[in-house]
């Protein structure tokens, strides 16, 4: 990685603060440094997982790459650009070229408005062009997300819980982002969806050589789609480094922490299953003929 | 604590304070010369002016709102001279109309509005919470439409509708209340309480109405909660279950709008007391607008403001002492 | 504890059991003929993905089901009849012989009590003659075996000024204040982060050593699972898919659900791949 090129994103140190209880008319509030000098980049066509435990600021931390809440201190730069700089059409080109995903679909779509709509919408507010008209755009994002074009017209509330989540993800796709920011965003989904969401998102980066900034509590599912890993801890990122190292030879003691309290599925019986169903497939084929 | 007993106490100076500049501000800017009002028929510039240097009028905005205040603290003096009117501490100056120093004016309505304040507050938060719990408990039931059906009934009814009504029924047709007549409670206890039975009554038809239905949401919404399944988890009997568990914390957010509305109350229940020819704050109030008398509503106003600046600070400090999320922080 | 050990061979026996609610398109079943046992000692999960009923189960077996759900079918605990027991009998059960413990530590306390209340609160009203005094002692003693430190102390405290695994001990300790003979967790760890999550699983297997208390877990979580509990029985869409010794069930799943359900677990120390999961759409894609 050496020979790497300038990153997509580089955010470098990082602060945020709030004010913690009501300040009054007397003295000062006191403030809570949610994140707390934080450096990191994300590279073109790579995903960046954010792991940490209930309030280790990840979801804050992205909440500022995301300018969706300002910083109190540090720079953030999207493909060379200052992004609290930005301004007017800048701001506009910049909100296009990063999407968000939610942990919750549904209360992140407007149950008022059909897939059409909220799919389009990213374009409409930019005043950009949709290419081939708003119903077949529609249509085919929700091919390439799984979902039965057909429903085009439906609402949220018709939707499961993975398949609104897609819709989410097929809102990010329409204007064509270099950088999707996954916060949580397979998190509240059963593990069987789950596992289709992660395979989605893994195709879809395949496919368009975006980048993933992808926040998330569970190690396992990080595990499955990070190129490389930053662990945060109090505000602080306290590793980080290629997927494989962080997982296979952790450097920080926190981290260790983390990954040996991750509850695991005894590997021998995993060995043991993997060969049952070997066995298993072989009679069928067998019978079969 | 004690700062936030020091805050309290400064935005209860701060919203008194801007009350005060607003009414003012409205007086001096909209309202029709008092000295000509007070001069009456045979009335000459010369008198005019007199007056009007009396009460200090003829002196600029800001000098008149700054005598207005620190006579509430200090007291002032109306006129030069000998003929000099002093006016001691709590001064909110005199009616136009009957030249009493309006705080006495205050004092002797207050007991009234007080009273009429606080028995219509007993009984409707007596009918109100307890028809609020037979509706939670009896929730889609027959007792609970039907107390749902007294309620909107209750709320669409205007006040000087019911107490006209109540009047004429009561008084009038079946004669059930002797005709109402100012007497002190020590004299006739009787007589005292059929006066004040009526006022009672009306001002708690409604109100009673709103706590029913804010006691029912409340209940219904607590019993929903995890912690009361816990405590059926534990084999709590329903009695225990209900009292302990559902009940205060359903009741305690109708403190904070019980205080509030009993505040409000304690400023004058301008229609009732009106139609009940009680008199009380309200009747004051009423009649001093109709004939402008500005010192006398500049009284009722701040009064009213003083005690619904009050109810909060109370309101707040009870919420202290209820709620131990918000007596303890969350150091863990 | 009563030490008249019965003849049955389990603890709990169910069988048959089916919840369903009235609506108006008529009955719905959200738990349908469920049979299983839970040995006495033993430690059972009950797995599946939301909306498989596993919930439905547990407040079943406590007769706390929500308003409008009805069941059917067997109970047996330790020998007695559950769904035809009367009430107040029941609740001499419920918290005493069977302790229930929730998914949300926070919204499961009552924040207007003392956690010392709320544990002593059970033991008051399942013994009687019981001083606050001696309650309070119980409530210290209960915290103290689930390893809250400073217990005298913070007996005192209210819900809110504990950290949510705390909040989560708080709860086992009110079990453990009435030595239950089964203890139901419904998702214990699931709002809890990981590394608290292994200290409170820890908490469970060390209670159940000292007790010998038999458990049911709750959870969608097949790691956990796999750690914890001897037996499965595994649940969708109120089905009964399967069910047999954990070791069986992980390493020779015979139903397709079952399968696909392992496959679809991101493993944090197997190979990286496309995860499988079920060619025919899940329950929940299908709708």
């Amino acid at each position: 990685m050496n020979d790497a090129p300038e990153p997509l994103l580089r955010a470098r140190n990082l602060v945020k603060e709030f004010a913690t209880g009501g300040a009054g008319l007397f003295g000062r509030s006191a403030r809570f440094r949610a994140v707390d000098d934080v450096s990191l980049e994300v590279r073109t066509g790579e995903t960046l997982a954010l792991v940490g435990e209930s309030g280790s600021g990840k979801s804050t931390t992205a909440r500022l790459i995301a300018r969706l809440l300002d910083t109190t201190g540090g720079s953030i730069e999207f493909a060379g650009r200052e992004v609290h700089r930005l301004s007017g059409k800048a701001l506009h080109a910049f909100r296009g070229e990063v999407q968000v995903i939610f942990q919750d679909p549904y209360s992140s779509l407007n149950p008022k408005h059909s897939v059409e709509r909220i799919v389009t919408a990213p374009l409409v507010y930019q005043r950009r062009r949709i290419p081939g008209g708003a119903r077949d755009f529609t249509k085919e994002l929700m091919e390439r997300v799984g979902l039965n074009p057909d429903h085009s017209a439906r609402f949220p509330s018709q939707f499961s819980g993975g398949q609104a989540q897609r819709i989410g993800i097929a809102r990010a796709l329409a204007v064509g982002p270099k950088l999707i920011i996954a916060d949580e965003a397979v998190s509240a989904l059963d593990v069987s969806v789950q596992a289709q969401v992660i395979n989605l998102l893994r195709g879809l980066q395949e496919e368009e050589g975006f980048s993933y900034l992808f926040i998330a509590h569970d190690l396992a599912v990080v595990r499955q789609i990070a190129t490389r890993v930053a662990v945060m801890n109090g505000g602080r990122i306290v590793e980080e480094g290629e997927r494989d190292q962080v997982f296979g030879a952790p450097r920080d003691e926190y981290t260790k922490k983390l990954l040996s309290a991750i509850p695991r599925i005894n590997p021998e019986w995993d060995a043991r299953r993997r060969e049952n169903e070997r066995a298993r497939r072989a009679r069928e084929q067998e019978a079969a003929l | 604590m004690i700062r936030f007993l020091l805050n309290r106490v400064m935005g209860m100076v701060v919203v008194l304070f801007l009350v005060c500049l607003f009414t003012f501000v409205i007086f001096f800017v909209l309202s029709p010369d008092p000295a000509v009002q007070i001069c009456g028929k045979n009335c000459t510039p010369e008198v005019i002016d007199q007056l009007r240097a009396n009460l200090g009028l003829d002196q600029p905005f800001w000098s008149q709102f700054w005598t207005f205040v620190s006579g509430l603290f200090v007291g002032r003096t109306y006129g030069s001279g000998p003929n000099a009117i002093d006016c001691a501490a709590p001064c909110l100056g005199y009616s136009f109309q009957t030249s009493q120093p309006v705080f006495d004016m205050i004092a002797q309505r207050l007991p009234v509005s007080a009273t009429v304040a606080i028995g219509a507050a007993i009984l409707w938060l007596l009918a109100g919470v307890s028809a609020g719990l037979v509706s939670a408990v009896r929730e889609g039931r027959f007792a609970d439409r039907f107390i749902t059906g007294l309620t909107l009934t209750g709320m669409s009814i205007p006040n000087y509708v019911l107490g006209l009504s109540l009047q004429f029924l009561l008084v009038v047709t079946l004669g059930w209340l002797p005709f109402p007549q100012a007497v002190p409670f020590s004299e006739d206890p009787v007589q005292w309480f059929s006066n004040y039975l009526m006022p009672w009554i009306v001002l708690a038809v409604g109100a009673s109405a709103v706590y029913t239905r804010l006691t029912r949401a409340n209940v219904i919404e607590t019993l929903q909660e995890n912690y009361v399944r816990t405590a059926r988890a534990k084999g709590l009997s329903p009695g225990l279950v209900w009292r302990r568990h559902a009940l205060r914390p359903a009741l305690t957010p109708i403190v904070t709008i019980f205080g509030m509305d009993f505040a409000g109350l304690l400023g004058g229940a301008l229609i009732t007391e009106t139609v009940f020819g009680l008199n009380g704050i309200g009747k004051m109030a009423a009649d001093s607008i109709t004939k402008n008398d500005q010192p006398v509503i500049m009284g009722v106003t701040l009064l009213a403001a003083f005690f619904v600046v009050i109810g909060n600070m109370v309101v707040d400090l009870l919420y202290t002492a209820i709620d131990p999320r918000v007596r303890v922080g969350s150091a863990a | 504890m009563s030490e008249t050990p019965r003849d049955t061979e389990n603890l709990l026996r169910v069988r048959d059991l089916t919840v369903g609610f009235h609506t108006a398109a008529g009955q719905v079943d959200v738990v349908k003929q469920l049979d299983f046992d839970l040995a006495r000692g033993g430690a059972l999960g009950i797995v599946g993905e939301s909306g498989s009923g596993k919930s439905m189960t547990s407040l079943a077996i406590m007769g706390l089901l929500p308003k409008g759900a009805s069941r059917s079918g067997s109970i047996e605990f330790d020998g007695t009849e559950l769904t035809t027991l009367p009430e107040r009998a029941m609740r001499s059960i419920r918290g005493d012989r069977i302790a229930m413990i929730f998914q949300d530590p926070l919204s499961s306390l009552n924040p207007y009590y003392t956690v010392g209340t709320q544990i002593a609160e059970a033991y008051r009203s399942h013994r009687s003659g019981v001083t606050r005094r001696q309650a309070r002692k119980v409530a210290i003693e209960a915290m103290e075996r689930v390893h809250i430190r400073d217990a005298a102390r913070r007996v005192d405290h209210y819900p809110h000024q504990f950290s949510g695994g705390m909040r989560q001990r708080v709860m086992i300790a009110m079990t453990l204040s009435m030595e239950p003979e089964l203890i139901i967790a419904d998702e214990p760890t699931t709002a809890l982060d990981v590394t608290v999550q292994a200290q409170i699983l820890d908490l469970l297997a060390e209670i159940r050593s000292d007790t010998g208390a038999g458990l049911i877990l709750i959870t969608h979580d097949l790691a956990v699972v796999s750690q914890v509990t001897d037996h499965l029985v595994v649940m969708r869409d109120g089905d009964l898919v399967e069910q047999g010794a954990a070791e069986q069930i992980f390493t020779d799943p015979q139903r397709d659900y079952t399968r696909m359900l392992l496959d679809a677990v991101p493993r944090i120390d197997d190979e990286i791949g496309l995860l499988r999961t079920l060619t025919a759409p899940t329950a929940e894609e299908e709708s």
